[in-house]
């Protein structure tokens, strides 16, 4: 029997699974997919929000500024990438700029510091390549981005480096609720028992809550389609641009990213089915029209690639945090600004369970740090040619769009959480991600799996079981036919 | 830090040329950094016949051609090292390159060759809307499983972009027992060799659907298919036009871009038509003593022309480490947009013959390509056709500008 189960290896399950490993407590993650951080966390805009837009007294307030004031301690704790690049939020108008006034006063309410309203001259000398019908502009210093999956990835296998046991394509289907513990019965596997049950299902929270009989909220799926450029496109704005917020969220985006690289979008569609990643020609025009109207001259050519992530928006309009049942936590709604407030939540669920009589011990051998992946790229030239020396595979690159070692590909399959696919490789190397896609380096990176895993190249997959990327041998079909 | 008198940054057929051009022109002292495991670049992959019809005139596989082109520069005392990437050249010439053997290492040249090739253009830069399945492949990617490693990328297949290497795919997958069930192309014409689409396509029956292109990906985990719709002339999906094809995988043969990161990294800039460096008749860039040839220079249709200019680019190579390079003019070569682009872009000596390499932006039937000095006709060749996939060339004959021309034009005027 564990102690705590987390359901949902997301980064809000992944910093709350780090924060509880903490304590004296056996814990186990579920997660229904094939890898950590495949739902909301691997697409969305990969931002540390200033803390200024969400509605003064709510939740999402409140933790969004506490997450992003711990946010750059956990990443170095974590070896995530991460920068303080500040924001901008653009106002064409002077009705616009009575919008950002408004914004700012809620973010003073807030208590975020470092907000100020700037005309067309300053926005020009922070954003040289800002388009000409900018107006006002509400500067946020404490705004930043970070690497989201990394941070989840990190947050994980930190946790488990820790202790923590992670159960991948662990399906939750139903919840028992029994004296003082919950019978959680999950696909192909005899049922685990959980004293304590922490909801992070994200777009599947309010199912998973359904199954241990709290219906009181629903999570629907908003699609939020991006386009990424390569990193050649990087330097186009070196802050993160937002325009005046509607209802259905901050808007179109165009920011740098910590890896370089020049994210736009999201847009934002409201939907039923929590499965469509969709993405559509409409959004593609949306986000390119609204990026132009933010951002002079944006290389569209240097696209990379394009995807869809599906936020969580919970029907109570707030971050959905409480325990309908002794023992039983929800996390849920949890849309923006979630990854920012992210590691706040994880230590506002465990307060919410000492408050209510659970008692923590501290352990005193917890270690909260993880070395990166991606170290390599961040050593000056002397440390590389030592580990070289040491461990000849860091001098071969295999992904020569980003330089990726075989050495760093080598880390991620075998440090917690294990990379075990093709896009477990890319989400914590890199490699594959730069302006060929995998094109020369995707087959070699197969090899490697194949051999570390021990399992014959047909069966490396590029993420979900199903996701087979070779059919078999040559000719295999010319003999049958 | 190592000093060489030559560097060459890339040791498929333009590398493999230069180099053995440039130590028979004189240059002793030549290192080949290649980031492979061995010589020959993508040749390697292309198992297909019809290479060195000029050059050997021979029907050769890749694999041969780049056999032949190892075995001349094997002979030679030219110092080849594999599975070494160079991650930075400054305009200085001095190289850092990697690799397991000596980690990172500086190396100072006298002259440089960039022969880094291409690469194919992804799936991303197409936005193609819908999901993000397994099963969708470059064609390149889907030959190097095929052809190197012996393994099927999928069994039903479709073929978004008529380039050389899709058209081959075509063939290939066929002939290893997948079923290809279209090849779309989203140009009223086919950017490949007429003798790959008949040879290829028309031979097996496979259709080739002109103006057309996949606009939704379908399939959550796999790719289970794609949608088709034709395009008009401004290249948009025509609605109503959409058809259904189901396939598990997708190749894309969409364009081939030169691979010029390090390029850029030693301060040079690139032509918005070719991707590649301006050189001149020697080709040799903006930055004296360094030169490129090849398919990192502008994208080639066949090996023979890409060992052509490697050569070019060895024998100039040579005469700049002996200060003997001779650049009397500086007369900038321009195209009228029919013809999309010319190589060189720039004359800077013609006290001899010198073969501008065009290439066509359109389908042109009967038409007379003109070499224009100043306005004057210096050369002329009749076309009985032009189509983009082809790269031809015509003659600047010796003597034919001097220091005073301003441009030199390479136009299509109709007969």
């Amino acid at each position: 029997m564990y102690d705590v189960v987390i359901i949902g290896a997301g980064v809000v399950g992944g910093m709350i699974a780090r924060k509880m490993a903490e304590y004296k407590l056996k814990i186990c993650i579920l997660e229904k997919d094939s890898d950590v951080a495949m739902g909301a966390t691997k697409a969305n805009s990969a931002i540390v929000h200033g803390g200024f837009d969400a509605k003064a007294g709510s939740l999402k307030a409140l933790l969004n500024k506490r997450g992003s004031d711990m946010m750059e301690d956990i990443c170095r704790e974590l070896g995530v990438r991460y920068r303080r690049n500040g924001s901008l939020v653009l106002g064409y108008s002077d009705e616009d700029k009575k919008t950002l006034e408004g914004i700012m006063e809620n973010g003073i309410k807030n208590g975020i510091e470092g907000l100020e309203i700037i005309g067309r001259e300053r926005i020009k000398e922070l954003e040289p390549n800002i388009s000409d019908s900018v107006e006002w502009a509400l500067y946020a210093s404490t705004g930043a981005i970070v690497c989201p999956y990394g941070l989840a990835e990190a947050a994980i296998g930190n946790a488990m480096d820790n202790g923590v046991e992670l159960k991948l394509n662990h399906s939750v289907r139903k919840i028992k609720k029994l004296e003082n513990k919950f019978e959680i019965c999950v696909d192909n596997e005899k049922s685990i028992l959980a004293k304590t049950v922490i909801n992070a299902a994200g777009i599947y929270s309010d199912e998973v809550a359904g199954m241990a009989g709290d219906t009181s909220f629903d999570v629907h799926p908003r699609k939020g389609e991006y386009i990424l450029l390569d990193r050649e496109a990087g330097d186009v704005v070196s802050h993160t641009l937002f325009t005046v917020p509607t209802k259905m969220g901050k808007g179109i985006l165009v920011s740098p990213t910590v890896h370089g690289n020049l994210i736009l979008g999201p847009t934002a569609v409201d939907g039923e089915d929590k499965e469509n990643r969709k993405t559509e020609r409409e959004g593609f025009d949306k986000i390119i029209a609204e990026s132009a109207r933010m951002v002079k001259n944006i290389p569209l050519n240097l696209t990379i690639t394009s995807f869809c992530g599906l936020r969580s928006v919970g029907s109570t309009g707030d971050f959905i945090i409480n325990m309908p049942m002794r023992g039983f936590v929800n996390v849920a709604g949890i849309e923006s600004p979630g990854l920012s407030a992210s590691p706040a939540i994880a230590e506002y669920v465990v307060e919410l369970l000492e408050n209510n009589g659970f008692k923590f011990a501290k352990r005193d051998d917890f270690n909260p740090y993880r070395e990166s992946v991606e170290k390599f790229s961040e050593m000056t030239e002397e440390e590389k040619n030592q580990l070289i020396k040491k461990d000849p595979s860091y001098g071969k690159i295999v992904c020569r769009c980003e330089n990726v070692t075989e050495g760093e590909i080598l880390k991620a399959i075998r440090t917690n959480p294990k990379a075990t696919t093709l896009d477990g490789v890319k989400r914590r190397t890199r490699a594959q991600m730069g302006r060929c896609q995998g094109g020369f380096c995707s087959p070699y990176i197969m090899e490697l799996i194949s051999k570390e895993l021990g399992i014959p190249i047909e069966k490396v997959k590029k993420s979900s079981n199903e996701a087979y990327i070779l059919s078999g041998r040559t000719k295999e079909d010319v003999h049958n036919a | 830090m190592r000093n060489v008198d030559l560097v060459i940054i890339g040791g498929g057929p333009a590398g493999m040329c230069a180099a053995v051009s440039a130590y028979n022109a004189g240059v002793e002292n030549i290192l080949i950094l290649e980031r492979d495991s061995h010589l020959g670049g993508i040749l390697q992959q292309c198992i297909h016949n019809g290479f060195g019809l000029h050059r050997y005139k021979e029907e050769l596989t890749g694999p041969e051609y780049a056999f032949r082109c190892e075995a001349e520069l094997r002979k030679l005392p030219v110092e080849v090292q594999c599975n070494t990437m160079v991650t930075d050249i400054s305009p200085e010439k001095m190289i850092t390159a990697m690799s397991s053997e000596r980690g990172i290492e500086k190396i100072g040249a006298k002259a440089i060759i960039l022969a880094m090739g291409c690469r194919e253009r992804s799936k991303g830069a197409l936005n193609i809307p819908g999901t993000r399945p397994s099963g969708i492949f470059s064609a390149g990617t889907a030959q190097k499983y095929v052809n190197m490693m012996g393994y099927m990328p999928g069994k039903n297949v479709v073929i978004l972009g008529s380039g050389d290497i899709g058209l081959i795919m075509a063939r290939r997958m066929t002939l290893e027992g997948a079923r290809v069930h279209a090849v779309c192309e989203v140009m009223p014409y086919s950017g490949g060799l007429a003798r790959n689409i008949q040879q290829c396509l028309n031979d097996f029956d496979i259709p080739l659907y002109l103006s057309h292109t996949v606009t939704e990906i379908h399939g959550e985990h796999r790719i289970e298919g794609v949608t088709i719709s034709e395009v008009d002339e401004k290249m948009k999906p025509i609605q109503g036009t959409e058809r259904f094809i189901e396939c598990d995988t997708l190749l894309l043969s969409v364009g081939l871009i030169p691979e010029n990161e390090l390029s850029r990294s030693a301060g040079l800039n690139l032509d918005s038509v070719t991707k590649g460096c301006f050189v001149d008749q020697n080709r040799e860039t903006e930055i004296e003593g360094v030169f490129a040839c090849g398919n990192v220079l502008h994208v080639h249709d066949l090996a023979d022309f890409v060992s052509e200019e490697g050569e070019i680019a060895g024998e100039s190579a040579a005469l700049y480490i002996r200060n003997e390079l001779k650049k009397s003019m500086h007369v900038p070569v321009v195209t009228d947009g029919k013809i999309r682009y010319s190589v060189p872009q720039i004359v800077t000596d013609n006290t001899k013959n010198i073969r501008l390499y065009y290439r066509a932006g359109a389908v042109f039937s009967d038409v007379k390509v003109n070499v224009l000095a100043d306005g004057v006709v210096v050369n002329s060749v009749k076309k009985k056709k032009l189509v983009p996939g082809e790269m031809q060339y015509i003659e600047l004959k010796a003597n034919s500008v001097s220091e005073n021309t301003a441009e030199i034009k390479v136009c299509i005027d109709k007969e």
